[in-house]
């Protein structure tokens, strides 16, 4: 077969796999056909991975062994590792891998541009324009590497989640770019041959981009809170989304560019939806921290007032005789893998005739629709679980909200202006007849400040990790 | 710029139309699958460290291609598999937890 024939069919079976990435992705609009929309995607990737196995090996020339080498041993390394820290992991530690896996991504990209970079440089396909999509995706890629790599970190409390300080701050974060784009300037002058620079002189400018575009990614993430995180993850998977679509550009791929832009536009459009659920702008959440930034003004007097400390029996007789609990998990539920314990006393509660529902805040938990997953996890119906604003109007008319160690997004501070939480939605917990909260201490969240609804007179708190409280509970309810 | 050159950004901006297209009607619920989905979905730069392999003809250019074969293979394969794990928990069953990898055994079988 000529190689023209090779590529035409290779070609297909690029566009057949970015055709599935676009039918899986929209099939993950309801839960019935989400998990089928994932394997047709993975279906599309293993299509095209194949196709390009099959047309470099059998194009002119082949593949030689230390290609063979090095795409096999590094698949099977590759992949092993994914596969067994995705099996392994726990689903609370879900967000840290997800932002693990973007960063390998952004890597790889990098590692692809970089490549190509050194390849070309100096010959005739050095054009300009060339020049311009292999340096951006080298940025790009580095950027996406060192910063989710800080941001699985931060997750994973490996470095503090707190926003962290860079010295020099702004200054470094725009020299950084000032570095970037001339380095940019630099390599397309070279590429147009108006300046001559030669091999090793224009791989060090390259080089110096690189490192500017690491040393980036660590100063945009370090300042950023943990409470952030999701926001931050998301938008860089799609910086990794728009390193790969560059390197589609430089290999003239159609697979790369059409993945690519599709992460890119995706990861975009979820950023934009988590920075509206925090009522924040996306340049708001990158340009400063949240929480513990010197601007931050104390929360208004009388908290860290009297609370009122409840035992489990109270609390267990108080919920049998509700007609309607809603009850808020917060990330602190997670945290104690109590999500099972938590449907069980819902299920006794039900028994009982008590109307049970669940108010899931769009950022509980650490991601987007994390809280979603964990209950989902547990076998909760998802007819029971209701999105803010669905709930919050009921609030006024349940009896008991049962608070399971959520803080930030139950703060009444939120609704006036000078908290760190001013203006993000809150779910309205404080409207609820009786109030109860499953805590292990009075710590602070995310946002580092005090929680004006435990000094609520309405408000008892129950002072236990999340399992162990729900534990209680359950054994009180039953023993009613 | 080049007639592929151009033909490839006409590609690229209406992949990106699609893309909010598709992606703005999922509900928020599974948004943590779809972020772990579109994360496997940029794995394809695999397809971009096969073709550096195929080229190169250094030590180093061996050694960037093989880092970029393992980073780009563990995204495809892990960010497959956990949103596969993510999305078995939206079964209305109590099934079997046990996590299925067809999958991925079917992406390590082609490549």
């Amino acid at each position: 077969m000529s190689s023209e024939w090779l590529y035409t069919i290779a070609f297909f079976a690029w566009l057949v796999g970015a055709a599935a990435f676009v039918l899986g992705l929209h099939r993950m609009n309801s839960p019935a056909t989400a998990r089928n929309g994932n394997l047709l995607s993975a279906g599309g990737m293993a299509v095209a991975v194949g196709a390009t196995l099959v047309y470099l090996a059998t194009r002119p020339g082949g593949l030689s062994g230390v290609a063979w080498a090095i795409i096999t041993v590094g698949f099977l390394i590759g992949g092993g590792a994914g596969l067994w820290l995705a099996r392994t992991v726990q689903m609370t530690a879900m967000p840290q891998l997800v932002s693990l896996f973007n960063a390998v991504g952004g890597g790889a990209a990098a590692l692809v541009a970089i490549d190509d970079y050194l390849r070309i440089s100096g010959t005739a396909e050095a054009t300009v324009d060339t020049t311009i999509f292999v340096v951006l995706g080298a940025v790009i890629g580095c950027v996406t590497f060192s910063g989710s790599l800080v941001a699985s970190g931060k997750l994973q409390g490996l470095i503090s989640g707190k926003p962290i300080a860079v010295p020099g701050g702004r200054l470094v974060t725009i020299g950084l770019a000032a570095v970037t784009l001339v380095g940019l300037v630099v390599l397309v002058l070279e590429a147009a041959s108006t300046i001559h620079l030669g091999g090793g002189l224009s791989a060090l400018v390259l080089g110096l981009m690189v490192a500017a575009g690491l040393a980036f990614g660590v100063t945009m993430v370090l300042p950023i809170g943990g409470a952030d995180m999701p926001v931050v993850i998301s938008l860089l998977n799609s910086f990794t989304g728009t390193a790969a679509a560059m390197a589609g550009f430089v290999i003239a791929n159609p697979v790369l560019i059409i993945a690519g832009a599709l992460v890119g536009a995706s990861g975009g459009i979820l950023t934009k939806l988590m920075a509206d659920a925090m009522n924040r702008s996306i340049v708001n959440i990158i340009a400063g921290g949240f929480g513990g930034g010197e601007d931050t003004v104390p929360a208004a007097a009388g908290t860290g007032g009297s609370v009122r400390s409840v035992n489990a029996d109270d609390v267990a007789i108080e919920l049998a005789y509700a007609a309607n609990v809603i009850i808020v998990p917060g990330y602190g539920l997670a945290v104690a893998q109590a999500q099972h314990a938590a449907r069980e006393l819902a299920e006794l509660l039900e028994e009982r005739g008590v109307d049970v529902k669940y108010a899931i805040h769009p950022v509980a938990g650490r991601m987007p629709g994390h809280m979603n997953v964990l209950l989902a996890e547990a076998n909760v119906p998802y007819p029971q679980l209701r999105e803010m604003d669905e709930i919050n109007p009921e609030f006024a008319r349940c009896d008991v909200a049962l608070v399971i160690g959520a803080n930030d997004v139950t703060n009444p501070a939120a609704r006036r202006p000078g908290s760190p939480v001013s203006g993000m939605p809150i779910l309205d917990v404080d409207q609820a007849g009786s109030i109860v909260v499953i805590k292990r201490s009075m710590g602070r969240g995310y946002a580092g400040i005090d929680n004006e609804l435990y000094a609520n007179p309405k408000t008892g708190m129950l002072f236990a990790d999340a399992k162990d409280g729900l534990g209680q509970l359950i054994a009180a309810v039953k023993a009613l | 710029m080049s007639q592929e050159l151009l033909s490839s950004l006409a590609l690229f901006v209406l992949a990106i139309l699609v893309g909010f297209e598709v992606i703005s009607k999922v509900p928020a619920t599974l948004h943590t699958p779809l972020m772990s989905g579109a994360n496997s979905i940029h794995g394809i730069v695999l397809v971009g460290a096969m073709f550096i392999a195929a080229a190169a003809d250094n030590p180093l250019s061996y050694a960037l291609a093989f880092v970029a074969m393992v980073f780009g293979a563990a995204n495809v394969v892990g960010g497959y598999v956990v949103t596969d794990r993510m999305l078995l928990m939206f079964r209305k069953r109590p099934a079997a937890k046990k996590p299925e990898t067809g999958d991925a055994e079917r992406a390590s079988g082609n490549a």
